[in-house]
């Protein structure tokens, strides 16, 4: 008999999705030919807040862009204002931002590890992922007092100092974290079961990859050696640190260059502590900021832009934000084409979708 | 045997910035681990008791949250986590958000916080829990069924209507 096709809507509310996005999957038996995504249903209206919440508040409103990469939105936006008021933060206040925003890529990356167990149905292995996770947030706390909204950036430095003491503290958790990870690596890169799942699933080109404009691990998996990080923003010019890639292009590329990312966090945390300055980490603010800047920086789902507009007012006149997870979904409607239906959870996930920084 | 002995629990991210979500997630994994009360976070409405709703309400999204507040059995309890599941929160002059869970169906405990504490989320539940036994209870004896969301609807209209009326008399004493 030949294959009839069919619909099927997958989304907004679906065990497997811990946000709302809603693909309709156009079907012949079990193959998907084509996926049409539509999002919506997180959308705020947040950038338009600018007209009610003056420009320093607007860091707060920021940050809670998304619950996941907080740090760097609120990073973002900063950014570009203390470049239109020609504002020059301490290095310390540098150092402490990147240490910050790694710990944040960590928990990120830690997170969607144990969703993409959740998604190939290792549920053990999820809850083995989130304890170390855990670990990460405890940090984050001891430095901000937030276990994921932190409050800490403020235009000119920072809010609060973190202690020296409370640095070295974290050491002996780096290593416990890093340690965890390994062992879970294991079932992640070399367990039979979970590579049936991964091998070979969704697979996308350098090529395509590059034409559909995809952003940060989902791109290097595909051998692409692009990370914003190296532009040398924050202190991320004093680190050392290589782009790290992988040429398998499929969902097993993904999970490897994710993890890796994780070990090269917590190395760039170290070297942050280690040469950490000691000066203040405030440099006081005059005036309204006047003029445009864009900013581009490495967030933990890849490349992130924040452009502001002001115009000497209280008020900024134009915020906008242009977020990974909305550079890759094209690039996640290709890979879904030809996949089996039992394979879209795992490929959904595998672009770490953030549909709230997506649509704000 | 009492449902509070093992509750499920249904997540929903209304129009939230995820890091709600991601405590409620954070609440059943190792650390916080409300699955040794028999609490499973299921994806199922018909499946759950307990209905977890984060972020405000907005308008492409308030038909699902009806939906999947309608499909759920009866006895149920919703739980609004996080400020802005509360009442809008830091969004609340977003153009686009019509305001908290209890907009467009009701609200039993109201969970307040920005991002929610894990902790503050298990205190919640454990409230929502008493609520689902008495409400079970009653509908032993046959003296409770839970309101739907049309329902709930019509009730905030004319609850409007009369606080309309009050304020023009006001006006008019």
């Amino acid at each position: 008999m030949a294959a009839k096709r069919s619909v099927i809507p997958f989304g907004p509310q679906h065990p497997v999705l811990p946000e709302p996005i809603h693909i309709d999957l156009v079907t012949e038996d079990e193959k998907v030919i084509e996926a049409i995504p539509s999002i919506g249903f997180v959308h705020r209206g947040l950038e338009h807040l600018v007209t009610k919440k003056d420009f320093g508040e607007m860091v707060y409103v920021a940050e809670r862009i998304c619950g996941i990469c907080s740090f760097g939105h609120g990073y973002g936006y900063v950014d570009a204002i203390e470049h239109i008021m020609n504002i020059e933060p301490t290095n310390r206040a540098k150092y402490i931002r990147t240490l910050l925003f790694e710990l944040s890529r960590m928990h990120s990356h830690i997170l969607w590890l144990g969703l993409m167990a959740d998604a190939f149905g290792f549920e053990s292995l999820f809850m083995e992922t989130w304890k170390y996770r855990e670990k990460v947030l405890d940090m984050l706390e001891a430095a901000t007092g937030g276990r994921v909204i932190f409050s800490i950036m403020r235009i000119g430095g920072l809010r609060k100092d973190v202690p020296d003491e409370v640095l070295q503290g974290f050491l002996p958790g780096l290593d416990e974290i890093e340690e965890g990870i390994k062992a879970c690596e294991k079932a992640f890169l070399s367990d039979p079961a979970v590579l049936s799942r991964l091998k070979g699933v969704g697979y996308l080109s350098k090529e395509d990859a590059i034409d559909l404009g995809c952003e940060g691990p989902f791109l290097r998996a595909s051998g692409v050696a692009r990370d914003n990080r190296t532009s040398g923003y924050a202190a991320y010019g004093d680190m050392d640190f290589e782009v790290i890639t992988s040429d398998d292009g499929d969902s097993y590329g993904r999970c490897y260059v994710r993890i890796q990312e994780i070990y090269q966090s917590a190395g760039i945390v170290r070297q942050c502590i280690e040469k950490m300055p000691k000066e203040g980490i405030y440099v006081p603010i005059k005036g309204f900021p006047n003029g445009e800047y864009m900013t581009i920086i490495e967030q933990p789902r890849g490349g992130a832009c924040y452009y502001v507009h002001a115009s000497g007012k209280k008020f900024i006149e134009r915020m906008r934000v242009r977020t990974p997870t909305f550079a890759n979904i094209p690039a996640l409607a290709k890979t879904l084409q030809g996949c089996d239906v039992a394979d879209v959870p795992i490929l959904v996930v595998t672009i770490d979708p953030c549909i709230s920084c997506t649509e704000r | 045997m009492r449902i509070s002995k093992s509750p499920w629990l249904l997540h929903y991210d209304g129009s939230s910035c995820n890091g709600c979500d991601i405590e409620v997630l954070a609440a059943t994994t190792p650390r916080f681990d409300v699955e040794r009360f028999g609490i499973i976070n299921t994806g199922n409405p018909k499946h759950a008791d307990i209905f977890l709703c984060t972020g405000g309400v907005n308008s492409q999204n308030q038909d699902v949250i009806r939906q999947i507040y309608d499909q759920m059995p009866d006895p149920k309890v919703v739980l609004a986590c996080g400020i802005c599941a509360c009442d809008g929160g830091i969004f609340k002059d977003c153009y686009n958000i019509l305001g908290g869970t209890d907009t467009v169906i009701p609200v039993d405990v109201y969970v307040p916080g920005c991002a929610v504490r894990p902790e503050a989320l298990i205190d919640g539940v454990v409230k929502a829990l008493k609520l689902l036994d008495e409400k079970a209870d009653k509908m032993k004896r046959g003296e409770y069924r839970s309101m739907t969301s049309a329902e709930y609807a019509e009730a905030l209209k004319i609850k409007g209507q009369l606080a309309e009326a009050a304020d023009t008399e006001e006006k008019d004493a």
